[in-house]
Order: C-alpha cells, then sequence, then structure tokens
C-alpha cells in the first residue's frame, strides 16, 4: 500500500515540510525540500530514524554531580532507551576534558559516548 | 572598599557576555573584566545539554556545554580578567559598576563602557496565577531541568507540562528519557512557541501529545501535586468549563515565557522597551546611556544562541570603538519601526555612522504565524526592497540584512519600518 506522510525537516531551522510517498520501506517520491539535506533526512526518517543522544553521566569527585554527554553520531531512536540504560550505570572519575570518550561503541552502533564539557575535580 | 578602573566590564558570563568581551580583545581593548554571579562561566548552557546550538555560528551541531566551553577556552586563552561567585548589586549611569564577592568584600569598578549581558528568567507559577492548592510539585521548565542536568536528581514521575515554548519541549524528551512518564504538553494559543525541530525530535519522537488551545485550570494536591485539571479554550483563549479534565501528576513544568533581567539597566535609568522588555538600543546595541550596551537575552529573548553571539559581537565591537573614541553618531537618528504582523525589530534606532560595515542586520519576530510572506522593508514610506520566506512563526527569529549602501543612498532618513505580510492567492 502506497503512504503519505509529511515530515519537518530538521536537517536546519528553516524546517521545510517535506511530504513522502512511499510504500514499504520504498521512497516513491520527495516533494517540498528546499534543498539536498531534506531528501535524505525524509529517506532516513521513513526507512531508519536515528538521533543523536545528549544526555549525562554520574562522576565520582567531579566539582558537580553530572557530566554531560552525547553519542559522537546519530543512533537509531529505537535504541535510545536501552542506550540511557547503559549510560545510567555507568559513573565516571574527574578531571574529565571536552571530547573524551567515556563509553565505546554503544550498543554496537559505533558511536562512542564522549564529555560535552571539561569537569574539574572536587575542590 | 575595593576601588578599579577599567575599559570594558561585561556583566553576566553567559554566551552574550562572552561573545561581547571576546570581540572587544580582539578589537584591541586589552582592559577587560567580566563579572559573573555563578561559580563558573557559560550561563544558562551548561544545564542545555541538548545538541542543535551552533549551526550558524559554527557551522556543526553542538550541545549547549560545547557551545559554552569553546567560548570559556577562548576567553582563558585571552587576558580577560573574570570575577566568579560575583554579584552586581548597581550600575550607575556614569558607568560605575558596583559588586560583591566572598573574597573581596564590596568592589566599585569604573568603566569606559559597560556591556548589559544578564539575560533573562522564566516567568514563574506565580505570574500567572493557576487556581487551586499551592503543593510541591510546581516548578518552572528551567529548574526541573537545572535538577535534572546539573543536580543529579529527575523532579518527578508523572509529568504534565504547560506551554511549549523550547524549554518545555526539551524537558518533555529529557524527563521521559530519563524514566518519567511525560502525559502531554498544553499551549493556550493554536500553534507552538518553541523551534519546530524541538517539536519533531522531542514530542513526536516519543509519542507524547502536544494539546493546543488547553491551559491547566486546576492545580490539586496537599504537600505534593497529585493531579492537573486541563481545558480547552475558546477563541478568545477562555477555558471552556465542560471540556475539563483531570490528569493524574506529581509534576508541572511551566513553559510560559521569559523576561529579560533588567533590574540592574533600571538603575542605570536605561529606557525599557515595552514589547521586548529589554533595552532600547542603536545597531550598535548602544543604549540611551552613552557607553552602556546591552545584549543577548536581556535584550530580548532568543531562540536561538547562535544570534545572541553574533548580537553579542556587535555590541562587544561597539564598546570597542566608543573605548576609543572612534564610535561617531551622526546626529541623526532613523527609528526602526515594526510593521504589520511584526511584533518588535531590534535595533529599535539607526544613528550611528557607517565606518566599515556593509550591513546592519535587523532581528524580528512575527506576531502570528504566518505562510508565503513578504518581508518587505520601507523607508520613510517609500519601499526600499521586499523578498518571500514560505513561512515566519513566531518562536522563530527573522534577520534580515539591511545593506549600507541602501543607507547611504537615503537622505534625511527619519523611518525605517518593515511589515510582514501573507502573499494574497495562497
Amino acid at each position: 500500500m502506497i503512504e503519505t506522510k509529511t515530515l519537518t525537516c530538521v536537517a536546519c531551522p528553516k524546517g521545510c515540510e517535506v511530504t513522502v510517498e512511499y510504500e514499504g520501506d520504498e521512497i516513491i517520491d520527495i516533494k517540498g525540500n528546499a534543498c539536498p539535506q531534506g531528501q535524505s533526512y525524509a529517506e532516513e526518517e521513513i526507512v531508519a530514524p536515528t538521533r543523536i543522544l545528549p544526555t549525562t553521566i554520574r562522576v565520582k569527585n567531579g566539582a558537580l554531580a553530572l557530566c554531560p554527554v552525547k553519542t559522537t553520531k546519530q543512533i537509531p531512536l529505537e535504541k535510545m532507551f536501552k542506550a540511557m540504560e547503559i549510560i545510567g550505570k555507568k559513573e565516571v572519575e574527574a578531571p574529565i576534558k571536552m571530547g573524551d570518550v567515556l563509553i565505546e561503541d554503544i550498543l554496537g552502533t559505533g558511536a562512542n559516548i564522549v564529555a560535552t564539557r571539561d569537569m574539574q575535580e572536587k575542590l | 572598599m575595593l576601588k578599579v578602573k577599567k575599559d570594558l566590564v561585561v556583566i553576566g558570563g553567559g554566551p552574550a557576555g562572552l561573545a561581547a568581551a571576546k570581540t572587544a580583545y580582539d578589537d584591541g581593548i586589552n582592559d577587560v573584566m567580566i563579572l559573573e554571579r555563578d561559580f563558573e562561566l557559560g550561563g544558562i548552557l551548561p544545564q542545555c545539554i541538548h545538541n542543535g546550538f551552533g549551526l550558524h555560528h559554527f557551522k556543526e551541531e553542538l550541545t549547549g556545554p560545547e557551545y559554552a566551553q569553546r567560548f570559556i577556552n577562548d576567553i582563558e586563552e585571552r587576558d580577560i580578567e573574570v570575577k566568579l561567585d560575583t554579584m552586581v548589586l548597581d550600575v550607575t549611569k556614569d558607568r560605575k559598576v558596583y559588586a560583591m564577592n566572598k573574597k573581596e568584600g564590596f568592589l566599585e569598578i569604573e568603566a569606559k563602557a559597560v556591556v548589559l549581558a544578564m539575560g533573562c528568567r522564566e516567568r514563574t507559577a506565580g505570574a500567572i496565577g493557576i487556581p487551586g492548592t499551592r503543593p510541591a510539585g510546581v516548578i518552572t521548565a528551567g529548574t526541573a531541568q537545572r535538577y535534572t542536568n546539573i543536580e543529579g536528581f529527575v523532579p518527578g514521575d508523572e509529568v504534565v507540562i504547560l506551554g511549549s515554548g523550547d524549554i518545555g519541549l526539551i524537558m518533555a524528551r529529557r524527563m521521559k528519557l530519563e524514566g518519567a512518564d511525560v502525559k502531554a504538553v498544553c499551549e493556550l494559543l493554536p500553534y507552538t512557541g518553541g523551534l519546530t525541530r524541538n517539536v519533531v525530535q522531542c514530542l513526536e519522537d516519543y509519542d507524547i501529545p502536544l494539546m493546543l488551545n488547553h491551559t491547566v485550570t486546576a492545580i490539586k494536591g496537599e504537600g505534593r501535586l497529585e493531579a492537573v485539571e486541563i481545558s480547552e479554550v475558546d477563541e478568545n483563549l477562555k477555558p471552556i468549563p465542560e471540556t475539563a479534565k483531570t490528569i493524574k501528576a506529581d509534576t508541572l513544568l511551566l513553559s510560559v515565557g521569559l523576561i529579560p533581567e533588567n533590574e540592574l539597566s533600571k538603575k542605570a535609568d536605561v529606557i525599557l522597551d515595552d514589547r521586548t522588555g529589554g533595552p532600547i538600543v542603536n545597531e550598535g546595541r548602544e543604549t540611551n546611556i552613552e557607553g552602556i550596551f546591552a545584549c543577548g537575552n536581556v535584550l530580548h529573548v532568543h531562540d536561538l544562541v547562535d544570534w545572541v553571539t553574533e548580537e553579542s559581537q556587535i555590541a562587544g565591537a561597539h564598546a570597542a570603538k566608543y573605548i576609543k573614541d572612534n564610535f561617531e553618531k551622526t546626529g541623526k537618528c532613523a527609528e526602526v519601526k515594526a510593521g504589520e504582523n511584526v511584533s518588535y525589530v531590534i535595533p529599535q534606532k539607526i544613528e550611528l555612522e557607517s565606518g566599515d560595515r556593509k550591513r546592519i542586520p535587523l532581528y524580528m519576530r512575527v506576531s502570528t504565524p504566518l505562510t508565503a510572506v513578504d518581508i518587505n522593508l520601507y523607508a520613510d514610506g517609500e519601499k526600499l526592497y521586499s523578498f518571500s520566506e514560505p513561512f515566519a512563526k513566531p518562536g522563530e527569529m527573522i534577520s534580515v540584512p539591511l545593506a549600507q549602501k541602501t543607507l547611504d543612498d537615503l537622505d534625511n532618513l527619519s523611518e525605517i519600518k518593515v511589515d510582514i505580510i501573507e502573499k494574497e492567492g495562497e
């Protein structure tokens, strides 16, 4: 069955309304995108949506209780809660530098969990 | 009392203050001091752990802490004095700044120029007067964000969010990912106040309902919040009693607007604009008080930090020019007016010599969502130029460049006006 879905492209803040015609995983037509990013966004959204996961990780002996982290690349949307569970169980030690890899290759996605700020030790 | 003299004092070490200080320093002002009341620089960005920052300024997608860290590193690389844990108490119109901290006590800093970069704060439950009891569990979305992302505890299990501003949308996803049951986001207006991207990635991704034309009509619970009553509103935004329903919740997050924090500005006799809640400024972001500049959310509430940076670079550059006595006023002042469907335009006036600039960006917001619009600029009633956009939304600021050449060609300009009109027949 051919289906139609209107998506809001989030590749940039412009937010084009992109209409996709598709059957299962097969894209038939994409309309409304102002640039090629909209095309690839719409394709991915229909076949396998992925997102960056930003969250926090517990820090032992840090200036703050938590250090913000993110995945180094987008991971499948369906794996978010599983990834949160793994990150939630982890505790790291200060000092931390922005970009430090705190968990490698989460859930086999190829994405690392990296710190998104420096975190000094508690004074 | 410690008395010091500084070329430039920047009040606030968030993204606005950091960018203004960095730009002024790079423009040759080496005697710069940043005053920050928190224990670290970065302002609100360290708690905005989500991605989506920096697409304009850095041409890559960063999280809030990363965006802040880059600017903090830039400041640390320069010889800029930073006073943390320091509260500014008063600013005078002759640019004396009074502050205090635990180490030095009371300080008087006499500045050649001051940049106001104090940011904004959230509207609270008290400001919107929801009927019912006053239990724990009713907090602003930003407070919940601080608890969850900085302090390390999630403030509730069953959550309703009132207001669809960006912080509300972001916190809907954040609390859901942390295991809370986020039951609904209610928005009084028929459209969201947040960025489209956030509606998609925070609500639609997690099947969190967005209830437009709905508001909270009662808060229930003793000690802790037990439930909220929500109702649909009519076209006059009045609740329709027969639509009321009760949702069990232990937490109500409020994302109902931000207010520029201008208590210090008022002390310096800075005149504020009723529409923005921030100072009235010229294109250099100078207020009515000579040598006092304003940028970032203290000037008007921005949706993207990238625009805060751009605006603060303008303020920092002009503060540097002012200090170097290289800052000419033409003696003429053209007012910049918000025309049809425009809620405000920044700057509110143009009065400086052109110098080497190529264009002046005008920042504005529409007052209502529009599709297929023409954005028209007029000079003293005559159309200067216009261009088209497929959408215009109140939640997304519009930046319109005004070319210097256009201004140079106009004699005795007294008014620039912008209106944003839907094209006929579309």
